[in-house]
């Protein structure tokens, strides 16, 4: 494999900032400013106490970002805070996903993560009520027309975005973790049922520890757009490493993951996740999960794309072949998403419709 | 060190157009890159003071002024401004690319360098005391720190008040002063040897043109100052030079509005600011003769 982009050598192997060259740091930082990932890279060496080893003027950089680091992790707390008092009596306990829970239950993967949304779960037949709280407490579904709103509410597993009017702040509401489109459904009342609470935050919660490792994978893997791809497969290395040392978590993670029907993006995740980012794994799992993955072409193919894809949007990353792959990838995240038929009716409506509608307004 | 005046004018274009001009400004080192005559022209007449690194040295902004490229390149050629690949701006006329690239620096610094509050604002100063002049775009604020920074104050900068919150002093980014309009040609005369970069029109702004910062300001860039004072200008044709005292609480507001990353801040952004309040007597400044308004500066007392 060709050699690794510095920002992700430094991100597999933090110690390494000790001994870069200022030139080094210079393009690290590039990367890293590119990718959104300068406050987590500040977490990373804060953590292992090398913020010291770092040279001044790189040094300056990672301070910036701290305090826009700081005013996220505030912003995010008071937030939940407040969907919290929208939805104490519809979504009680308030189960969060992605970023929010990372950053709320003091994961390391949340330390310096930034993020736009909150993302909640809530059973499907509980969508009305939530919905209706949530527009009582100042969030107003944002400004989708008729054929957006058939497509969030029939094909898709969150409502439309919905923004608070006066905070600007959005949150997704899902109801599963996949489309009703999608080929796989794992069960969403499975992963509510397996739900931990939070501890020292009555009335929130988290997937369990390998559902929200699984829905991180599926989530990266089945998606079709890769700006923040190298984020999130920091996201799965930190949630593998931390978890990794909880007893049982090993264990139960290659089986959790064919009850859920997402054996697939489990193997891509320990596969890039290991490549990339050097995350241990143990041999039993690799072999309980090497079935789950693709045959030999498709994988030399899937390794060329995320390969790619995978690492920081930044000039000095790419290849004649990057935007390729990232197109490649787009589409196949959309055929993902749907059956063929569909697709072509959602693309044909978004392209020759709606823009056309867009035009009139 | 070396400055840019080191350099011959083809060395210049060389760098510029190739591995780029790493320029150091205050606290930060840019890096540029264009191949455009006015970029090349604008840092020539204006940059000569400024210290020069090597091309391997760590640069905070990457910044480029290219062509669009397609058709644009022969047919009303355009220039964007590139952030190390992003394009925060819509494109210009080729002709506003010097310009673009102040404003574009300035932007850089606005929208990243959050060690520092960052309130909009021209920062002078004399004997170690600083004077801040917050005020929207027309106030005359530019204007009056041209007037100042030939009239014996240091320039700190023109655009950016940076408040470092740990000490509460002001750190200095001393660049070009932008004037618009008719400041040009009051500048021009009010200035004896007043060194200007070619003025650009028809930009969003009008006329721009930018004058050079005085040598001595950027030789002591690393100088920072204590905040002393804060004057809201206000330019109005024939009005009576009058400053008025105004209460600190209507000050700390109309700073915060006049912020970059007040709420980025968080509660450092509040102790920083209060604290700068605290320590500076607040004005309301009207003018319209910058001799009387020279006057009232130079005549300012330090706070106790």
């Amino acid at each position: 494999m060709k050699r690794l982009p510095i920002l992700v050598r430094l991100l597999r192997d933090p110690d390494r900032a000790a001994s870069l060259s200022l030139a080094e740091w210079d393009l690290a930082l590039r990367q890293s400013t590119s990718t959104n990932l300068s406050p987590t890279l500040l977490a990373l060496l804060e953590e292992r106490g090398l913020l010291d080893a770092v040279p001044a003027q790189p040094r300056a950089h990672l301070e910036w970002v701290r305090a826009l680091a700081t005013r996220h992790r505030q912003a995010v707390r008071f937030e939940v805070e407040c969907i919290q008092a929208a939805l104490v009596k519809e979504a009680a306990p308030l189960l969060l996903l992605k970023g929010a829970a990372y950053a709320m239950a003091g994961l390391r993967a949340g330390a310096g993560r930034l993020f736009g949304d909150i993302d909640i779960l809530v059973p499907k037949t509980r969508l009305d009520q939530v919905e209706s709280a949530l527009m009582l407490h100042g969030w107003a579904g944002t400004g989708h027309d008729a054929y957006d709103q058939r497509y969030y509410r029939q094909w898709m597993h969150e409502l439309p975005p919905m923004q608070h009017v006066r905070r600007r702040t959005s949150i997704d509401v899902h109801h599963a973790i996949l489309p009703e489109t999608a080929p796989v459904r794992p069960d969403p009342d499975k992963l509510r049922a397996a739900a931990v609470p939070i501890e020292g935050m009555p009335g929130l919660a988290t997937l369990a520890p390998c559902d929200m490792v699984l829905h991180s994978a599926v989530h990266l893997f089945f998606d079709g757009e890769f700006d923040k791809g190298l984020r999130d497969l920091l996201d799965l290395h930190r949630m593998l490493q931390e978890f990794g040392g909880r007893p049982g978590f090993w264990d139960a993670l290659p089986g959790r993951a064919r009850e859920l029907q997402l054996g697939r993006p489990l193997f891509y995740a320990l596969r890039y996740s290991r490549r990339l980012l050097g995350t241990r794994v143990p041999d039993e799992v690799l072999d309980a999960v090497a079935p789950l993955g693709p045959g030999l072409p498709l994988r030399m193919l899937m390794d060329g794309l995320f390969g790619r894809a995978l690492l920081p949007m930044h000039t000095s990353c790419d290849d004649a072949f990057s935007a390729a792959a990232r197109f490649i990838l787009y589409v196949r995240g959309n055929w993902l998403r749907m059956p063929p038929r569909l697709l072509a009716r959602h693309l044909f409506h978004k392209a020759f419709i709606s823009k056309k509608t867009e035009i009139k307004k | 060190m070396l400055t840019v005046a080191s350099l011959s004018r083809t060395q210049l274009e060389a760098r510029l157009s190739s591995a780029g001009l790493l320029v150091q400004t205050g606290a930060f080192v840019s890096r540029i890159h264009s191949p455009l005559r006015q970029v090349a022209d604008g840092i020539d007449t204006l940059y000569g003071d400024y210290p020069l690194h090597d091309g391997d040295a760590f640069a905070d902004f990457h910044v480029g002024l290219r062509h669009p490229g397609g058709m644009r390149r022969w047919y009303k050629p355009q220039v964007n401004f590139d952030l190390d690949g992003q394009l925060p701006f819509e494109p210009l006329p080729q002709a506003h690319a010097f310009p673009m690239l102040e404003w574009g620096l300035n932007w850089c610094i606005s929208t990243r360098a959050h060690a520092y509050l960052m309130i909009h604002a021209a920062v002078v100063e004399r004997g170690g005391c600083a004077a801040i002049l917050p005020a929207p775009p027309g106030s005359g604020k530019s204007t009056l720190c041209a007037a100042l920074v030939n009239r014996g104050w240091r320039l700190l900068s023109d655009e950016l008040a940076l408040f470092r919150p740990a000490d509460g002093v002001l750190v200095p980014v001393p660049r070009p002063v932008s004037l618009k309009n008719r400041s040009i040609d009051v500048i021009r005369d009010y200035v004896a040897d007043a060194v200007f970069s070619v003025p650009v029109s028809n930009t969003t702004k009008g006329t721009v043109a930018h004058l050079k910062a005085p040598s001595a300001s950027v030789a002591r860039a690393h100088e920072t100052a204590r905040p002393a004072w804060i004057v809201f200008p206000r330019y109005e044709a024939g009005a009576a030079t009058s400053l008025t005292p105004i209460p600190r609480a209507s000050a700390f507001f109309r700073v915060a509005d006049n912020a970059f990353n007040y709420s980025h801040m968080g509660g450092r952004g509040f102790q920083t600011l209060a604290a700068a309040i605290d320590g500076c007597a607040s004005y309301d400044f009207r003018y319209s003769a910058l001799d009387e308004a020279m006057a009232v500066f130079a005549a300012l007392e330090p706070p106790r």
